[in-house]
């Protein structure tokens, strides 16, 4: 029975991300490359069309964690509150932005709730890659100090950072280097995963100018994953273990993999190709984590 | 300790009120709007479309920032009440998943499809996805409601060695005696707040001398609604829930109907009157006797307990704030029975129209039915403590223990200032749609 909640709740949550996840991306595509009012038009109207019924799936993996695992939902969302409450005020600011942009006809008020769309997508990606970061690094359950409990062993809290910003301290905060590079990563990620659903779904002038975008970007993302690869064993010392144990769980990175090689080829495959391509990448890179 | 129960009760208590402004008015509005839909396809006039399609949109208005202020209220129950949802979430994680899930749905897409695709799928269809929008957002205020009566009146559980509550019984969940009346006082509830913003609206298009023609038609219809429901939520609905009450909470029955010493027979119903916690008595009291006992055993002589015959640790917390929200409650009802009457006996006259003090009345008592509503819920919510779980799980011992006072209070802020900003962004939006009228639609 735990096994069974634990795929459905594995599937709600990767759907989260792949459909949250490109939502997120068009909102960073909208800050950093949408330059005319025709192209934010757009690209906020097809956001605008999907955030809440993405947003459901959010709402459903909380319902469900809640149900079937309440000690794990009460531990990690006490334990990470500061952060899960900034991402609760981000997820209303982002939702306002989008629902208020259009609704007076001052150029003021929409550059104004675009830059809060868009600022609070960018910042969303981010937590959600710092959050995968904790997941891998781990936590102090009970809050042990000189091998004494505080707490009950299942509850932790976390700050949001530890003045050395260091993972390897005994009480490394929500946010350290280590989480950090997940979270860039995610960030260009989810880019390049929203820069090709607005190539796929609107026909804005920055479209080919966007491929050009997802190729750079790619070239970061390898950049980045050999280096974060690079630093793993800091945090954990023997970090292929548990696919060295488990060999059939390699196909995850593979997944991952896939998708950077795929989207080299951005401007010869189809629209609809890349865009498998990207969930592909977002796919594998939260599995493998 | 105290320090950290008080800023988290403080922060889920603003969370919750403010959140609650949205779904009591939907919930009613999008009954009328099937009501104003289904009246088009049987008379053919138009206005009554035109005037599903403008409450819709201030549905939809409501629906969003009833979903952006609902998502904190689930996140809530982990980090602020970590120690309870740990406890009870075999249960009530239960409703308010399916809640999230199925009723969430239901309603964001179907109300899509309502405000989207009139032209696409024809009058029946549109007909249908409006009810359907409405069935969604009464299943969310059902599963809502069974959640909390499990709290109120906890049935069907076994708890475990680890001190976890488990469901054994699955329909005692939603066969639980408190949790019919509880619905449907709540529903009726929120028709009188929606019969009050449609009227409201009605009265001030007749005032303004702007669409006159849709001003009648809401008023009209509003008033109906609100006479009805009116009279609904005193009886039988309000009567049963305090018929509940006293049965299963005695304590809180005894606190909310200010009742400090049991009288030898019938006791009696306080109208006026300030609970008064040093000496255990109310001052300023005007009180009918054996009333009380009356309504609620139909008994004149019938013996109440008051607080005197409960240990301290029972009774809630803050009996004065109990009692002064029941107060407030029943006679806002009573004031809106009043007014409705009125109201309705004019529209009979056919007079309505043209009584402007009526008019200007029925359109500035439109906070009114939202007081009255949240003041029930503190009602329930005040009336339940000490407990989070009734007698069996104290208040206290169902907060985070790992979140300090500091945090809470610093999110409570936070909240505060973003609420803030929500409330003025919501009037702003909602007084628009109301200033552009039902006429100009642009879908």
């Amino acid at each position: 029975m735990e096994i069974f909640w634990y795929i459905i709740i594995a599937i709600v949550l990767a759907m989260f991300f792949i459909l949250d996840g490109y939502d997120f991306g068009t909102g960073i595509v909208h800050l950093f490359f949408a330059k005319k009012e025709e192209d934010k038009e757009v690209i906020a109207k097809a956001a605008g069309l999907f955030w809440d019924s993405n947003e459901v799936w959010l709402v459903a993996a909380g319902g469900m964690l809640f149900m079937a695992f309440p000690t794990f939902y009460a531990s990690v969302f006490s334990g990470f509150y500061l952060p899960l409450i900034i991402v609760l005020w981000l997820i209303i600011f982002r939702a306002i932005g989008l629902e208020f942009r259009s609704q007076f006809n001052y150029q003021m008020w929409k550059d104004m709730w675009d830059k809060a769309f868009g600022v609070s997508s960018l910042l969303l990606a981010l937590f959600f890659g710092i959050a995968l970061g904790n997941i891998v690094r781990g936590v102090n359950l009970g809050g042990v100090e000189n091998g004494i409990s505080a707490y009950e062993a299942h509850y932790f809290f976390l700050p949001l950072w530890d003045a050395s910003f260091n993972p390897s301290t005994t009480h490394p905060g929500v946010i350290d280097w280590f989480t950090l590079t997940i979270g860039v990563i995610s960030v260009v990620v989810l880019t390049i995963h929203g820069a090709n659903w607005v190539i796929l779904k609107t026909n804005s002038s920055i479209n080919n100018k966007l491929k050009l975008t997802i190729f750079k970007l790619n070239i970061v993302l390898s950049a980045l994953t050999v280096f974060s690869l690079s630093i793993w064993h800091i945090i954990n010392p023997s970090p292929f273990k548990n696919f060295l144990e488990k060999p059939y769980l390699i196909v995850f990175p593979l997944i991952y993999f896939s998708g950077i090689i795929g989207l080299f080829f951005v401007k010869k495959n189809k629209n609809n190709t890349n865009f498998i391509f990207s969930t592909l990448l977002v796919l594998g890179g939260i599995t493998s984590l | 300790m105290e320090d950290m129960l008080f800023y988290d009760r403080l922060q889920f208590a603003f969370t919750i009120t403010f959140h609650y402004i949205f779904p009591q008015l939907t919930m009613g509005l999008s009954l009328m709007i099937v009501y104003f839909k289904w009246e088009f396809l049987r008379t053919k006039v138009e206005h009554y479309n035109n005037a599903a399609k403008f409450f819709m949109k201030i549905f939809a208005i409501n629906f969003t920032m009833g979903v952006v202020t609902g998502i904190p209220m689930e996140f809530q129950f982990g980090t602020n009440w970590a120690k309870f949802s740990e406890l009870t979430g075999g249960i009530i994680g239960q409703t308010l998943a399916m809640e999230g899930m199925f009723s969430f749905f239901l309603e964001s897409s179907f109300l899509a499809l309502f405000i989207f695709g009139e032209k696409l799928m024809g009058q029946k269809l549109h007909l249908l996805t409006g009810f359907l929008v409405f069935l969604g957002s009464w299943a969310s205020g059902w599963f809502i409601l069974a959640t909390n009566a499990w709290m109120q009146h906890p049935v069907g559980y076994e708890i475990l060695e680890n001190g976890k509550y488990v469901l054994e019984n699955f329909s005692a969940l939603f066969l639980n005696p408190w949790l019919l009346p509880a619905f449907l006082h709540n529903q009726v509830a929120s028709v009188v707040t929606s019969s009050f913003v449609v009227a409201s609206i009605g009265a001030f298009y007749i005032l303004r001398n702007k669409n006159v023609a849709y001003g009648k038609l809401f008023l009209k219809t509003g008033v109906i609604f609100g006479l009805v429901s009116s009279l609904l939520i005193a009886f039988p609905t309000g009567d049963w829930n305090a018929k509940n009450v006293a049965k299963y909470q005695p304590a809180s029955f005894a606190a909310m109907e200010g009742i400090f010493e049991t009288e030898h027979a019938g006791a009696e119903i306080v109208l006026v009157g300030q609970p008064n916690m040093v000496e255990k008595k109310l001052d300023n009291k005007i009180a009918v006797p054996n009333i009380l006992s009356f309504l609620t055993y139909q008994e004149w002589d019938k013996q109440i307990p008051g607080m005197d015959q409960f240990k301290q640790e029972e009774l809630p917390t803050n009996i004065p704030a109990l009692y002064y929200a029941y107060h407030i409650m029943v006679g806002l009802g009573t004031v809106f029975i009043g007014i409705m009457f009125l109201a309705g006996f004019f529209l009979w006259q056919k007079k309505l129209y043209n009584i402007k003090p009526l008019l200007w009345t029925i359109m500035f008592l439109v906070p009114f039915p939202y007081i009255a509503n949240l003041t029930g819920w503190y009602v329930a919510e005040l009336g339940r403590q000490p407990y989070l779980v009734y007698g069996l799980l104290k208040t206290s011992e169902g907060i985070s223990p790992t979140v300090s006072s500091g945090n809470t209070l610093f999110t409570l802020l936070g909240f505060v200032a973003l609420y803030m900003l929500l409330g003025l962004l919501f009037l702003v939006l909602v007084g628009k749609t109301i200033h552009q009228g039902p006429k100009t639609q642009t879908h």
